[in-house]
């Protein structure tokens, strides 16, 4: 029986060999062919010689979780050969080089080897070794080709798009397309019974990573600002944002540059440049990962506290410490959320999707203006590192920036009294001014020292507990100005709560607990602080499940801490072992604590 | 750190600068600080140095880490917005606000605590970066609002109070700024004020990153007889290299008291940098030159002051980055958003 559109394929290759162009344009023609496809790329922190794998899964049904088990497995690699055989499914396909023989290895009868000698169809046709060593994957490419029926075509026109300018690189990438695909043709069978086909499903739809959907929005924000320092997986982020800049942002002119880039010393000092232009009236954001968070928790604290717009970007992956730095998890919450000493607490947006990351980097400066607060969005390396199919981009461009509670020199004109910490409008939120804004008004010392509603410091015990009431009120504002969660409830008996990545293997999960006799009302949670539909759901629901990708349920902490929730109310289904969570495990997990507890699989509970 | 607002009284005699402001309008409120300390001495040949620029005291943006010399932005300049951040990282903040609005002119203080340990990094980092500001170190050796213990900048065999001798080397902010590229940098006695305000004026005006490492006692922990950051021992130590006076281009002011030639330096803003030598032989054009200087003297048990190096022709941070004239913290919707035409174009990239 012949399928289509329906597989996960794995390359396993050597870093720094030239795979992951080859195994990009693989994903990217199969996206020009209107089929949906989620990549992901499982790399070392290493530039050169070590394992590294790139997965694509085709799914019509738009299932883009990871799935443990692959069915085509390229494997190119033959320090791994032994364990990339083992993660093939019974009934699967390992392409493999067969130039010297059939590795001893393969031990596995149940999959369906494909050998093809690659190193030998590259040494006739090309002497360079540079070019051997490159071709080999282009050949891979072309076998791929006539096995999965991919649209030929597709192919050589990227070729041809990549290499514009190179002319002279088209036509041996071409030929070495056409070794891969003319061997095929003549001495396997193809196309094999799991192929592609031309489909429509996609309409508008595009294929991007997170960071770099991220860095449109922070332009698309108006952040005019961005100072960060190198680290996995947020660079691809900065380098996205001074990429599409040096676009959208340059004046046709003058060639002047709207916009500034800063590669600072450390972490530290790309907050504190973000903190600076904050303060003076600049949209700026930073983006870093976990080990960054650490450094800059003195700054937030300081943000926090003299209340100074911030925008940062948390690109998570697996802790602690250095951790695993080419590894996805979402373990960063509990730091994020609380970051620095004293009372502090800051407010969170959790994207789920490329869309979903420009959506939230330019609303998280609107927020931040408004709230005078740092908001992090907590992204990870999953959602910012892999391409993935998308919904398109939007803009409305009669959307208005919020610059928040600015007065200008015609307001303090108009006003007697300045207090840059009063609370007129009872909503916890001061009116600050810009330096430079009025010779003889609204000047005021920002400090991250107490001090009273006019900005004066003090040490006065009522003062003091006044300003820290006041934050806790601002606090109830951002509550209702955040994202809310988003819920599918039919008023089931149980529910599952998910967020960020999670997000991406849950519609598969949910169908395969259908299958099971489990139906499960959702719960996505957006941001933090919680609004009160997120305390109406876990209350509504006898069992509530929650997915993360951390070890110590950090979400579950934070709602049980800051909701005043009993711990058990809410069980965890927690992976953490770095590489992204899968649909079967969330099943495995849902389904073992249905038995463990003899719960009866009823579908439907009226209350 | 209790705030004392200052009375504002006109006396008579006060003169009017060419914006018809006075001296009282520069200043800030009342220090803290404790009697005698050279920090105030630091911030009154500031306030002094705005009055006689005639800048609006709002144009200025005033931060500062933390310790003794970062308190000292609240004490002059009240008209202006001032940041007290944290420890050691004023050069990020300044340069944060710095990117934000090039219109305004951004004054550091930073101490040798700050800037010379927890801060090394952020200083040598600015340094290179090229930030249009004035960077003034109160430089007095000592952690004064912890009570004296050693810092960075101490000379090797300089005692404590109680007559513990510091074990390690000196780090010579000076000799770094110099080292790593800075256009502008001095070296001044918060007791000379006569040397100090020109200095400050001049670094006001330099488009550029401009240093002043002032020496700055502390008269609490660190103004002893074994101290070599003491008054005492800095004015017998002196060796003043080079007295600078800015000269705005409509106001030509003649130093009267220097003996010596005088050399003239052209300001990217169209002013006029006159200097006068004491030692016939300084060039402040050498870098290299006043690297050696600085570093023999120093060997000497002297501390150099006046200009050091000046290079008239600087750029700063704003021309690397080729920012617009527009200040970025005034651009709106219409200059940032690209719009949903062009990401119709962005999208279609992503197929």
């Amino acid at each position: 029986m012949t399928s289509y559109n329906d597989f996960v394929i794995r390359f396993a290759n050597v870093n720094g060999s030239g795979s992951a162009s080859a195994n990009g344009m693989f994903a990217k023609a199969l996206f020009r062919m209107g089929i949906p496809v989620a990549s992901r790329n499982i790399f070392p922190s290493n530039i050169q010689g070590l394992p590294t794998w790139f997965e694509v899964r085709i799914s019509e049904e738009e299932y883009f979780g990871r799935r443990s088990e692959v069915d085509i497995m390229v494997a190119m690699n033959a320090e791994t050969f032994e364990q990339d055989v083992a993660s093939l499914r019974s009934g699967g396909y390992l392409l493999y080089d067969s130039t010297k023989g059939r590795d001893p290895k393969l031990a596995r009868d149940d999959v369906v080897p494909i050998g093809v000698p690659i190193s030998r169809l590259i040494l006739s046709e090309f002497t360079d070794p540079k070019q051997r060593q490159l071709f080999k994957n282009i050949v891979y490419l072309g076998v791929l080709t006539s096995l999965l029926n991919i649209d030929f075509s597709v192919i050589t026109n990227m070729v041809s798009t990549q290499y514009k300018g190179k002319d002279e690189l088209i036509q041996p990438n071409i030929h070495a397309l056409e070794i891969g695909r003319s061997y095929a043709q003549n001495y396997l069978d193809c196309p094999l019974p799991i192929q592609v086909r031309h489909s429509e499903r996609l309409g508008d739809r595009i294929f991007i990573d997170g960071n770099e959907a991220a860095a449109l929005g922070a332009i698309y924000g108006g952040a005019t600002i961005c100072a960060w320092y190198p680290i996995t997986p947020s660079t691809s982020m900065a380098e996205a944002y001074e990429k599409h800049a040096s676009k959208l942002r340059v004046d046709p002119d003058t060639s002047e540059n709207k916009f500034a880039i800063i590669q600072a010393e450390d972490e530290l000092a790309a907050l504190g440049i973000v903190i600076g232009a904050g303060w003076n009236g600049a949209r700026a954001f930073t983006a870093t990962s976990g080990p960054g968070i650490s450094l800059m928790t003195e700054f937030l604290g300081l943000a926090y506290f003299a209340e100074i717009p911030a925008v940062l970007f948390d690109i998570q992956r697996a802790g602690p410490s250095t951790g695993m730095p080419t590894r996805t998890q979402q373990a960063d919450l509990l730091a994020a959320a609380y970051a620095s000493h004293g009372d502090t607490k800051h407010p969170l947006l959790f994207p789920s999707s490329p869309r979903e990351c420009f959506d939230f980097a330019a609303s998280a400066f609107d927020f931040a203006d408004r709230l005078q607060t740092p908001i992090l969005v907590m992204s990870d390396l999953d959602l910012g590192m892999n391409e993935i199919t998308s919904e398109a981009l939007e803009w409305d461009d009669s959307r208005k920036y919020d610059r928040g509670k600015v007065l200008g020199a015609d307001d303090l004109d108009k006003m007697e009294v300045f207090g840059r910490y009063l609370d007129v409008d009872g909503d916890g939120i001061g009116y600050r001014t810009l330096p430079g804004t009025h010779p003889s008004k609204g000047s005021f010392f920002t400090r991250g020292t107490s001090r009273d509603e006019y900005a004066t410091y003090t040490e006065d015990p009522d003062a003091y507990s006044k300003n820290m009431d006041r934050l806790l009120s601002k606090w109830e504002t951002a509550k209702t100005l955040l994202p809310a969660a988003e819920i599918h409830s039919e008023e089931r008996r149980a529910g599952i709560i998910y967020y960020g990545t999670t997000t991406t293997p849950m519609s598969e999960c949910l169908a395969l607990l259908d299958e099971q006799g489990i139906e499960l009302d959702t719960m996505r949670i957006r941001a933090f602080p919680f609004g009160p539909e997120v305390v109406e759901f876990i209350d509504n629901h006898e069992i509530v499940f929650m997915v993360e990708q951390n070890r110590d349920a950090q979400m579950k902490m934070l709602m049980t801490n800051e909701l005043d929730l009993l711990p058990s109310s809410i069980q965890s289904i927690l992976y953490y072992g770095g590489m992204s969570i899968s649909a079967d495990f969330i099943v495995d997990e849902v389904l073992s604590y249905y038995q463990t507890n003899n719960i009866p699989r009823i579908k439907v509970v009226s209350s | 750190m209790t705030f004392v607002a200052k009375p504002k009284v006109h006396h008579p005699l006060l003169q009017f600068n060419e914006i018809g402001l006075t001296r009282r309008d520069y200043e800030g409120a009342v220090s803290t600080l404790c009697a005698g300390c050279g920090h105030d001495s630091v911030s009154a040949a500031v306030a002094i140095a705005c009055n006689e620029l005639a800048i609006p005291p709002h144009r200025f943006a005033k931060i500062s880490g933390i310790g003794c010399s970062s308190k000292t932005p609240s004490y002059f300049l009240g008209a202006s917005h001032g940041f007290n951040s944290v420890h050691g990282r004023m050069p990020s903040v300044a340069t944060g606000a710095n990117l934000a609005n090039h219109e305004l002119h951004c004054i550091g203080v930073s101490g040798d605590g700050d800037s010379a340990s927890i801060g090394v990094g952020q200083f040598a980092h600015i340094v290179r970066r090229k930030v249009n500001m004035l960077y003034i170190v109160d430089n007095n050796g000592t952690y004064g609002l912890t009570k004296g213990q050693f810092s960075a900048t101490n000379d090797r065999g300089s005692t404590s109070k109680r007559g513990v001798p510091n074990l390690y080397s000196p780090i010579d902010l000076v000799s770094m700024a110099l080292q790593i590229g800075a256009s502008f940098v001095a070296r001044s006695f918060s007791g000379d004020k006569q040397q100090l305000v020109p200095l400050i004026k001049a670094a006001i005006m330099h488009k550029g990153f401009a240093f002043i490492d002032v020496i700055s006692p502390c008269v609490m922990f660190n103004n002893h007889n074994g101290s070599t950051k003491s008054y005492q021992y800095v004015r017998e130590h002196t060796a003043s290299m080079v007295d600078a006076q800015l000269v705005m281009p409509h106001e030509q002011i003649e130093i009267e008291y220097a003996p010596g030639t005088l050399k003239e330096v052209d300001m990217p803003d169209g002013s006029v940098l006159r200097l006068r030598k004491i030692s016939e032989s300084y060039d402040p054009h050498d870098r290299v030159g006043a690297l050696n200087h600085v570093q023999r003297a120093q060997e000497q048990g002297d501390v150099i002051t006046g200009l050091l190096y000046v290079d008239p022709i600087a750029s700063d941070i704003h021309e690397v980055l080729e920012t617009p004239t527009a200040p970025l913290n005034q651009l709106g919707e219409a200059e940032l958003c690209p719009g949903s035409e062009a990401l119709t174009a962005v999208n279609a990239g992503f197929r």
